[in-house]
């Protein structure tokens, strides 16, 4: 059992809680920064591949799990992203500006996007933004001498510092330039919770009209939602680009769309680990399943041709699995089982029960 | 001097005049109640002071100044802070973070200085934080500090609450229904506690409530209100024996009522 003891108001504002917090996560950082020397190159791709899955988990947690906006389009900033950064970088302008500058954009698209939503609630929103991500395949192809249509764009060659950067080429370079942006990432997300900013959207999440009542501007601080959730979404759409090659209109389709939903939901919504956890079950599956498929056709000698649809009937049962029995995702899992040592031995069975709410003002609306 | 005045306020929805022509004023340093029966336009007054609702005709003044220019999320600035008859609390969050959204009115850091965290932004949050300390400590919050909001009894809410209209730091503090719910003690708290908002805080209390006794043990001066009318205004003892709000409450003719 540990117990916290608070001196200043400082341990409620410093980024780790207590020593042994700061530890653990400094040990994983460093398994992290080793995990070059432990893996195989193949293995290390799909690592920084779940890493900016991730990424763009952060992206759409930062809107559905902290604003509490729901977006079914968040591949749109992807592919704003992903273009923005493959096109800057062609007419030669440099990773470390073209990279920023991609997010950036992404982050203003999401904006002009979110001005006529900002009225919007719930399942309307959500209808706007599965538009959105209908649109965005269409508008790729329509672009034709920007976004080179159906053909796609073959994503360019990093150089930054002397050193090249090529998820085939040099592996190790580019899981390191996306581990950094990761940690940037997830430092940008915790300033955000433990600032007003992150407060303000947690307000409008909860309560429109007291988060009104108390001077926040609802308007505003959606479209600040928007801005940040999308720009983070645009720089894990620049990676999306750099990791898959070559790239078109349908690396993101809405079935991808979807399955970043799926991720934060299955994840945990509302936390930093729910991003993680969910990135690595919807990462780790396609791959558990390449490897299950093989040793059974190992065993039996039969084919190993994919069954069509086995993916996503396996993630549908996943979702539907987890808003079941664990609406909290994987986080809300992790935390009990994390109570239930640190309290050991006094846990108890009801503690994450959920209570029973009381009457809310729907009038005003 | 009057720190909020109603002229000849009227709303209507629709065919209901919820508001009929309400004229008032709330002097700068009292404790206001309105009271009224159920449907009588108490809470719709508050509401229209918070912007929710624009007033078919006549005016809202706080301190001299016309509300009806000002969007609802500006109010807060203006010193006007407010609570909700059916608690309308972040029930995903701590009771601490409740009240630092409290503090939003004084929040001077911009996006990026916020995702950065800047030093800044830090000495900000401390002296945020020791505001809302402030205000613990005299709600006697402290056990709950970080408790989430969706574990607490009904009690603690509602004061929860009221510590979140007083982090903003207000001028009048509008309080709808704050007794409605709680037990006997905790309405004799709250009666003290409303007693040093206008004591010690200075700050002028606008409320809306049902329990005679407290209305009249706290309250400077009272509105009764029916069908969205002014029935009598006056000291807590002239509206409970005036006739019309007699009449209004139990009913009966003229002549019973007198």
């Amino acid at each position: 059992m540990r117990n916290v003891f608070k001196t200043s108001y400082d341990a409620d504002i410093r980024l780790f809680r207590h020593g042994a917090q700061a530890f653990w996560y400094a040990l994983l950082m460093a398994l992290m920064l080793a995990l070059p020397l432990l893996l195989s190159s193949y293995l290390l791709g799909e690592v920084s591949g779940i890493l900016i899955w991730s990424i763009a988990g952060l992206g759409l947690m930062v809107l559905t799990g902290q604003a509490g906006q729901a977006s079914l389009g968040h591949t749109a900033f992807l592919a704003m992203g992903c273009y923005a950064n493959t096109i800057m970088l062609m007419k030669g302008v440099p990773f470390l500006i073209a990279f920023p500058a991609s997010g950036l954009l992404a982050g203003l698209f999401g904006v002009v996007v979110a001005i006529p939503t900002l009225k919007l609630h719930g399942i309307y929103l959500a209808i706007f933004t599965l538009a959105l991500a209908v649109l965005i395949e269409d508008i790729i192809v329509l672009a034709e001498p920007l976004t080179g249509g159906v053909t796609g764009l073959t994503s360019q060659t990093i150089t930054m510092f002397g050193w090249s950067i090529d998820r085939y080429a040099t592996p190790n370079a580019f899981y390191y330039l996306v581990l950094a942006v990761v940690v940037l990432v997830v430092l940008f997300y915790r300033n955000m919770l433990r600032s007003p900013l992150g407060r303000s959207f947690a307000a409008v999440r909860d309560s429109e009209i007291s988060a009104q009542a108390l001077g926040v501007n609802i308007a505003r601080t959606k479209a600040k939602a928007f801005f940040v959730s999308c720009a983070i979404t645009g720089l894990a759409g620049a990676l999306i680009g750099q990791f898959s090659g070559a790239f078109n209109h349908e690396t993101f389709n809405l079935v991808i769309a979807i399955q970043l939903l799926l991720m934060i939901v299955v994840g945990g919504l509302g936390s930093i680990h729910g991003a993680f956890f969910g990135a690595i079950v919807v990462g780790a599956i396609p791959l558990g399943l390449s490897f299950l498929r093989d040793y059974i056709g190992k065993v039996t000698g039969a084919g190993t041709t994919a069954i069509p649809g086995l993916e996503s009937g396996i993630f549908g049962v996943i979702l539907i699995g987890f808003i079941l029995f664990e609406p909290m995702g994987i986080y809300g899992r992790w935390l009990k089982i994390r109570t239930y040592f640190e309290l050991f031995p006094f846990y108890r069975r009801d503690m994450f029960r959920r209570n029973r709410s009381y009457l809310k003002t729907e009038r005003m609306r | 001097m009057s720190i909020l005045a109603l002229e000849h306020v009227t709303l209507k929805f629709g065919g209901i005049t919820a508001v009929n022509d309400v004229t008032m004023s709330v002097k700068q340093g009292e404790v206001f109640a309105l009271v009224g029966p159920n449907g009588a336009g108490k809470s719709t007054l508050f509401n229209l002071v918070s912007r929710f609702y624009t007033p078919f005709s006549g005016d809202i003044r706080f301190e001299g100044h016309s509300l009806l220019k000002r969007a609802p999320s500006d109010i807060p600035a203006l010193g006007i802070a407010r609570t909700f008859q059916n608690i309308e609390l972040f029930e995903r969050s701590t009771v601490l973070e409740n009240l630092l959204v409290g503090r939003h009115r004084h929040v001077r850091s911009g996006l990026w200085s916020d995702l950065a965290f800047t030093p800044f932004v830090h000495r900000e949050e401390r002296r945020h934080r020791e505001a809302v300390e402030k205000v613990i400590d005299f709600l006697d919050l402290q056990a709950y500090r970080d408790k989430f909001v969706a574990g607490l009894p009904y009690g603690v809410r509602k004061v929860v609450e009221m510590a979140r209209a007083l982090a903003t730091e207000p001028k009048l503090l509008l309080l709808d229904e704050p007794a409605s719910g709680l037990s006997m003690d905790e309405t004799n708290d709250l009666a003290f506690w409303i007693e040093d908002i206008k004591k010690q805080m200075g700050i002028t209390v606008l409320m809306v409530e049902h329990d005679m006794k407290l209305v009249a043990a706290v309250s400077d001066r009272v509105l009764a209100l029916a069908d969205g009318k002014v029935l009598a205004m006056g000291t807590p003892k002239e509206v409970q024996s005036h006739p019309d709000v007699i009449r209004a409450y139990i009913g009966g003719s003229p002549e019973v009522a007198a």
